[in-house]
Formats: C-alpha cells, structure tokens, sequence
C-alpha cells in the first residue's frame, strides 16, 4: 500500500528562538532549520512498514517555500521513495495545508498518511485531524504504535491517563507521538542516491483552493522571564524557606 | 454570545481542568453551555450542574461516546455548533484530539492552547514551546478554541445549571474503541496536583523514582518525568511534563536530577514556586528554580523526606 508522508521545516528543535524587536514574529534570519522531530518519526514509521513489507511506496510531501526540498531531501535519504514539494511563500494555517494535502490524498489515493502531531514552531497539533476531517477518514493520534491488519489499522495512543487503543477502518490517519520509533540516520550512500529520487514541484495556486488566512498575528512578544532564585546549603534551609518563606508546605 | 465548552471526564468525573476552561468561557464572556458527551454519565453530569457561570448542560449519553472517539464526537459537536459562536474545549488529549476535526467540518481555524483572552476574537498562545507569545485574531466568524487550563484560574462549583438530554447520535462508522491500559494511581493527577516532584535522567533508573515516591506521598504530590527519562524508558510517557508532554502550573513543582531543557522548562515554568535539586550547580534549571540546591540527588531525597 501506498504512505503519505506530509512533513514541515521548522526551526532546529536545539534552536532557542529570539522575537523580533518590533513584535512582529520570530526572527528565523540566518537560524538552522531542520526536518520537524515528530515529521522525522512519521518518515521512520513508514520506512519499517515497508522494511515489514506493508508498504510499498513512500511519498514524502511538504508545503513552502523552494528551501523546504532540502528536508524532502533528508526523507529521501532516510528511505522515501519520491517527493512533492507544494510552493508557496505564504505562512498557510494549518486548514490551508490539510485542504491541499486533501487534494494530493484524493490524486494519490494512499492508503495511510502518516504525519507528526504537531511542528515545534507553530504548536498547533491540528493539521492530520484537520486533513482527516476533510478526506473523511478516522485518525490515530498520538500514536505509539501503528499495526495494520488487514482494512484495518491498530492505532496504540498516548492519551492522559496511559494509552488507549483504537481500531480504525483503512485508509486513515495517523499522527505520531515520541515513542512512535526512533528515527534512524541516513548514510552517505543514501544521502547521495536521494538526490536522483524524484521530486515534483507544484504551484499552491494551481490546486484552486482559496488560501486567505483566517488568523491574523497580531504581535509576539517575549515570554515573561522568570528570575532565577536563591541556592540553598541545607535540606533543612530548603524545607524552612517552603515551609515560611514561599508557605506551600506546612 | 453563546459559548459551547465541551467537558472533559472519565465518564465518572468531570476533570477540575473544565472549571477552568470555562473561566476562560467567561473571560470571552456570553451564555454558556457546557456538552457532557459520554455513557453511563450520570455522576458527570451532576457536577456539570453546579459548575459556576454554566446556563445549561447538553447530555449525549450513548454509547457511541463513552471513549470520545474524535470521529463521533467531532459530528455531534458540529450538529450543535449553529447555536454558538464559540466552541471550546480543554487542550488535553481528548480535546486535541477532537476539535480540529470540528475547526475543519465549520471550515475555520482553530486557535490552540490559549492562555489569555484580549477580546472576543483575539487571544493569547505560546509558540516555540513557550519561548514566544502570540496574540492573534480570529477572523472567522465562528471560534474554535482550545484552552491551556494552567493559564486561568478554576470557577466554583456552587451553581444549578438547567440539564436538557439530546437525542442525536453521531455514529461515523470509521472507528472502534478497542482497549485502554491507564496508568493506576493513588496520587493526583499531573495536570490537578498542586504540588508535583518530577525525575529527570540524572534519577539513573526508573527504580530510582521510589526515592520520589516517599516524598510525593507526604506532600499529597504527583510524579512527573522529563522527556529525557521518558526516553530512556525509566518511566511511562503519561509522566512526560514538557512542551509535547503534560503542561502543569502548580503551587510547588520539584525537579530533580533534571538539568531544564527548554522543551521542559515549556511544561512547567508557570509553577508558582520551583525547587531544583541538581548536582551540577551550572544545570539551567537553576536559572528559572525560585530555591535550588546543588546535590547528589541521591543523599538528598532521603533526607527530604525524612525533614518533612
């Protein structure tokens, strides 16, 4: 079966991020830009379906600027078997990116598409619901362990209270969680065979969808910083100062 | 205005997070409706009642909804939503899971995990796991809201809301519920606690957060981890507090043998006072710890536990 695999270049998830002076975003000038951890996870979890012999072709697909082929690139390397990059140089909200993956889903027809929970930019943890929504397909969020059996796909999830296990009727969604799997590395040989694998580029404006945001980014600021405290010598100085000073023991 | 918040429960009780979703509802400001949607209910229902500020409480007891399958949920909540221009629910699992569905079936956006209310369209959400703050603006005209329960402060309970039972059942047919494995546990939960003591890697194995377990137990505290002891397998992932783990705020957060990655200090760094217990006295988490003392973990905990 065929894997959908959407993934997004964000900022290096070791990257502190700064806010610009006068409010307006982030400064991503001149910062290093990776794959996003939980998208390197939904890649991984698609390469071991097919090393099991589920899957037979990984598409790995992402939406933005022309730089973003440099993460469709690693996803290649790491084992996919083509790319499609989306162009477009709008900030697209999370509906936006799910109605034009819908329009690949419905031109591809895989039978899973695997992406991570959320980007470790935006920390919006919306577009493979949203994108399940729109196809009308069930989701497996949150998933710490994926096993397809027959039509059917066993999603294990990380829920508050443990996990909780779900049935879902194929095709479907699945969102990834930590302990998914452990991405691998890829190797040179890989590295350097990715650049052959095939890549399409394809215009945002040509899948007739309208794009306009729906949120306006009013401003951003920086957190309130929090003032580091006083060290203590003692246990009994740390269970006094609880207990007297700051009274949230008794 | 009309407000839909979506209860968050176990089918036997309804989570303190929802009291402050709700305050966020307030916060918005309109008539509020709070959507119990479960099986087998009742005792849920009965404190959806008394939550303060809430007008009415719609009931979808079927069981269709009793594990709140994003699916099902997701097409009941949209049946209801032509009456309110607001839909809310909590930003834990099950309202993530949810509610982008929802955003998606309205077509419109949703706003996740907002912290503050600046009108009834613009609100506050960290991105960056914390180290930005946005406001932004709906455009749309009907909201779809997810809210961090650590940034508003519970409503009481004292009210009698009017309880009206739906007869709408939702079924997509696309998803079955098959089994849950929940962590068992005596202690509060992570997001409820009021005081919490988290291990990091530094507790070198998961056996080592006995030494957590003495202390947690006098103090009436729950036990967190760090994604790096999550990682290293020393505990389960529903202890993870961190950007893509549990969010806390409580009155006292302890963290020890944990060094303060940005990604944990995202989870915890709204706690009212936070005490670090690392033997490297350069470890980050000092710079955010209200009371820090540099020690191995090892002589320490003991000897807190046995001075409290």
């Amino acid at each position: 079966m065929k894997v959908l695999v959407p993934i997004k270049r964000v900022i290096d998830y070791n990257v502190k991020v700064r806010v610009k002076p006068d409010n307006s975003n982030v400064d991503l000038a001149n910062v290093k830009m990776a794959i996003n951890p939980f998208c390197e996870i939904a890649v991984e979890e698609a390469i071991r379906l097919k090393e099991a012999g589920v899957a037979t072709e990984i598409i790995a697909i992402s939406i933005g600027t022309k730089s973003c082929q440099e993460q469709l690139r690693t996803a290649l390397a790491l084992g996919a078997d083509r790319a499609i990059q989306i162009e477009t140089d709008q900030n697209l909200d999370s509906l936006n990116i799910a109605k034009l993956l819908q329009k690949v889903v419905e031109e591809e027809k895989p039978q899973l598409v695997i992406l991570g929970k959320q980007s470790i930019d935006s920390d919006n943890n919306q577009t493979g619901q949203m994108l399940a929504a729109l196809t009308g397909m069930a989701q497996g969020t949150f998933a710490s362990e994926v096993k397809i059996d027959g039509g059917t796909v066993n999603v294990t999830r990380e829920v508050d209270g443990g996990l909780q296990t779900v049935a879902l009727k194929l095709p479907a969604i699945v969102t990834t969680d930590l302990r998914l799997n452990e991405p691998r590395y890829a190797s040179l040989p890989n590295i350097m065979k990715a650049k052959r694998k095939p890549l399409d580029v394809k215009s945002a404006d040509d899948f007739g969808i309208n794009l306009t945001a729906r949120v306006n980014l009013l401003k951003v600021t920086p957190p309130a910083e929090r003032q580091a405290g006083i060290i203590v010598e003692s246990v009994d100085e740390l269970v006094e100062k609880l207990k007297n000073e700051a009274k949230v023991i008794s | 205005m009309s407000i839909l918040v979506f209860a968050e429960h176990d089918n036997s009780t309804l989570k303190a997070e929802t009291l402050k979703t709700v305050a966020a509802a307030q916060a918005i400001g309109g008539d509020i409706t709070l959507l119990v949607a479960g099986h087998n209910c009742q005792a849920v229902i009965d404190d959806a009642a008394k939550v303060n500020g809430v007008m009415k409480v719609l009931v979808a007891d079927n069981a269709i909804y009793e594990h709140q399958l994003a699916e099902n949920i997701s097409l009941l909540v949209t049946e209801l939503a032509s009456d309110f221009e607001h839909i809310i629910a909590t930003a834990l699992t099950t309202g993530k899971n949810f509610m982008p569905r929802v955003a998606a079936i309205l077509d419109v956006a949703q706003i996740s995990d907002i912290i503050g209310v600046e009108s009834s369209d613009t609100f506050i959400r960290p991105i960056y796991a914390g180290n930005a703050i946005a406001t932004v603006q709906s455009l749309d005209s009907k909201k779809v809201l997810t809210v961090r329960a650590t940034g508003f402060d519970g409503v009481a309970t004292d009210g009698n809301a009017e309880i009206e039972i739906l007869e709408i059942k939702t079924d997509a047919g696309i998803s079955s519920h098959v089994s849950d494995e929940l962590t068992v546990s005596e202690r509060p939960d992570l997001g409820a606690a009021n005081i919490v003591i988290s291990g990091g890697r530094g507790m070198q194995n998961g056996d080592n957060f006995k030494l957590l377990e003495g202390i947690a137990d006098k103090l009436g505290a729950a036990i967190g981890a760090s994604r790096a002891a999550v990682d290293a397998g020393f505990v389960p992932n529903d202890m993870q507090v961190g950007q893509t783990g549990k969010i806390v705020a409580p009155d006292l957060y302890i963290a020890v043998g944990i060094s303060g990655a940005i990604q944990h200090l995202a989870g915890m760094k709204d706690s009212k006072v936070i005490v670090a217990i690392n033997k490297d006295p350069e470890a980050p988490i000092f710079q955010v710890a209200d009371y820090g003392i540099v020690a191995d973990l090892f002589d320490a905990l003991p000897e807190l536990e046995s001075k409290l």
